[in-house]
């Protein structure tokens, strides 16, 4: 690393790198354009109950991958929140309805503040299960792909368990209102998800904890070395992905009045794919839930997109993978560059 | 710089003595002695598996010791975790340089102490970000330690500039001592030189700077005294005013015990 520089320790010329700043904007640059296309092609696109649908088709899978942002940042993964969302769920249905006479036959919950106990038992649980599989990643050593895949059989094998294999369906308005109400013009889970975007946001760019995260991420021994606890530190991001797959199970049964047992499925990988089109590196340290956002924005337009214009169905998820290379092949080519 | 006659008369800032360390079977160290008083420079110097950087490791609480004793300021003291060394004031500066490469020059100097606001904000962990800068600069600018673009990802600045950063958090820290794992070993000429230099200010403030190096001439440029490891054992102290590079290469690889008292050194 021997450097031409003469004045002192650093001292070189900033040079701006058209293939990074490009990398860094690439999945906003092409939702913008992707969005100014359809708005020519399709006026219906471009109404505001549009805009809704697809902010609410992305909100759950949204709130999932905001969690997973956390999560991702210290070079961790969690493939087991689709699982929590269904035992969140299916849990949390059981709650609202209190009683075993009320599970089958299309009988409601009583509504009130039974409904709200129900929203803290999904993400009571869901955080329970997010500070275990934390335990067992940060403090014992399992490898996350390891522990989180295991979490991605036994909750989904749990939410079976719970009822017998049998949906939970049928619940009052109160209870269905978080899933499928309005705040104004604005459905209900949306509010949800735009909130903790914002939170998130907040949380790491301008707090202590936010920073440690980007510091353990980057470098662990950097981190224990500057006196960081990366055991609390490295298990409490499973917990936030926890929080968010538990209210994302409560919103999920709230919406489609019912709790079914392949509520969530896949869902990990499209949060993992909004996270990664945003421009959050798995090695960790790096990325932010704004990049999330608008991944999860670019998926949600996209597949709003190609309904609206008709393709075929099927074309969708291989439209979505080919982003998802083309958009970490991005990234690698700035890296390059800047060796 | 150093007097020695005074030596008798003040108190190590750091004494240890006996310090032996195993790695299973291997020997790291054996039976190391080594003192360090206000407003010196130590070099210490061995060939590879001399056990330089498992002694430092061992002094600033990276690792711990099977047997020996360590006073510091005047306490015996025995470090659990690095953390309990840099909150009595002793900094490191490591040979992997420890830094998080995705947060820029201040969020690095100021890792895990970071200010918060005052108020309801700082409990809520909100961060102080003009205060932190404003520091940096004042204490950089104290130390003439020159970081470009404070603002910037460290993950995008060349290892010399990285490598500014990370000696300029230990020298900012410390108040006790600063160790540093072969602070210059991947810089250019003029970074050197500038390193150097700033270990020179830390010891002019009073504050004792212990480097590991294999650079020769960086060590006798800036040393007041060389510590000599040879398989995990202190083999000799130098003066570097006395004794030449041969000397130390010597008593390095253990090949002339030409080295004597007298000369200019002392065969341990």
């Amino acid at each position: 690393m021997a450097t031409t520089d003469a004045a002192a320790v650093g001292g070189e010329k900033r040079s701006i790198d058209a293939v990074d700043l490009f990398s860094r904007f690439a999945p906003l640059i092409f939702l913008l354009l992707l969005v100014a296309v359809m708005s020519i092609l399709e006026p219906g696109f471009r109404t505001e109950r549009n805009l809704f649908n697809v902010l609410r088709q992305v909100s759950i899978i949204g709130i999932l991958a905001i969690g997973m942002t956390f999560v991702i940042l210290t070079a961790g993964i969690d493939l087991s929140v689709g699982s929590m969302l269904a035992f969140a769920g299916i849990v949390c249905a059981s709650v609202a309805k209190g009683t075993r006479d009320l599970l089958v036959g299309g009988v409601t919950d009583p509504g009130g503040s039974r409904v709200l106990l129900a929203a803290l038992a999904a993400i009571g649980l869901g955080m329970l299960i997010g500070a275990f599989q934390g335990t067992l990643i940060a403090r014992i050593g399992i490898p996350a792909f390891i522990v989180t895949l295991g979490g991605l059989t036994a909750w989904r094998g749990a939410t079976l368990l719970w009822s017998n294999g049998q949906p939970i369906s049928s619940f009052s308005d109160d209870f269905t209102f978080w899933g499928q109400g309005f705040l104004g013009p604005v459905p209900v889970p949306v509010v949800f998800f735009l909130v903790l975007v914002a939170i998130g946001q907040v949380v790491l760019k301008y707090t202590q904890y936010g920073r440690w995260i980007y510091a353990l991420g980057g470098n662990p021994e950097a981190a224990r070395l500057s006196g960081l606890n990366t055991v609390l530190l490295g298990a409490s991001v499973y917990v936030i992905s926890g929080f968010c797959a538990g209210l994302a199970g409560f919103l999920q049964t709230s919406r489609l009045n019912s709790a079914e047992q392949v509520a969530g499925q896949g869902f990990e990988l499209n949060a993992i794919a909004a996270v990664v089109i945003g421009g959050t590196s798995l090695f960790g340290g790096q990325g932010g839930v704004i990049g999330t956002f608008i991944g999860a924005m670019l998926i949600g337009v996209l597949q709003n997109a190609l309904v609206i214009r008709n393709v075929n169905p099927y074309v969708q998820p291989i439209v979505v993978g080919a982003i998802i290379i083309l958009s970490v092949l991005f990234d690698q080519l700035a890296k390059q560059r800047r060796r | 710089m150093t007097l020695r006659e005074s030596d008798t008369l003040r108190e190590p800032v750091l004494r240890a003595s006996g310090v032996t360390k195993h790695f299973g079977p291997v020997r790291a160290l054996h039976d190391v002695s080594i003192e360090v008083f206000a407003g010196e420079v130590v070099a210490l110097i061995g060939d590879n598996g001399a056990g330089k950087s498992t002694l430092v490791n061992v002094l600033t609480g990276v690792l711990t010791h099977d047997a020996g004793e360590m006073v510091f300021d005047g306490r015996a003291v025995r470090f659990s975790s690095p953390h309990e060394a840099r909150s009595l004031g002793i900094e490191t500066v490591y040979q992997d340089l420890a830094i998080a490469p995705h947060l820029d020059a201040v969020a690095n100097i100021f890792l895990g102490r970071e200010y918060v606001r005052p108020g309801l904000a700082g409990t809520l962990g909100f961060l102080d970000s003009e205060r932190m800068e404003r520091e940096t600069k004042s204490q950089l600018g104290r130390l003439r330690v020159r970081v470009p673009n404070l603002g910037r990802r460290l993950v995008t600045l060349s290892g010399g500039q990285r490598q500014g950063v990370a000696v300029a958090r230990a020298v900012m820290w410390a108040s006790k001592i600063v160790f540093m794992d072969e602070p210059t070993a991947a810089l250019g000429v003029a970074q050197t030189a500038m390193v150097l230099d700033l270990i020179r200010q830390v010891r002019d403030t009073g504050i004792p700077v212990v480097f590991i190096s294999h650079n020769m001439p960086n060590v006798f440029e800036v040393a007041d005294r060389v510590v000599v490891l040879r398989l995990g054992e202190v083999v000799a102290h130098l003066d570097p005013r006395t004794a030449s590079i041969d000397d130390a290469v010597s008593a390095m690889t253990g090949s002339v015990r030409r080295v004597a008292a007298g000369e200019g050194a002392t065969v341990g």
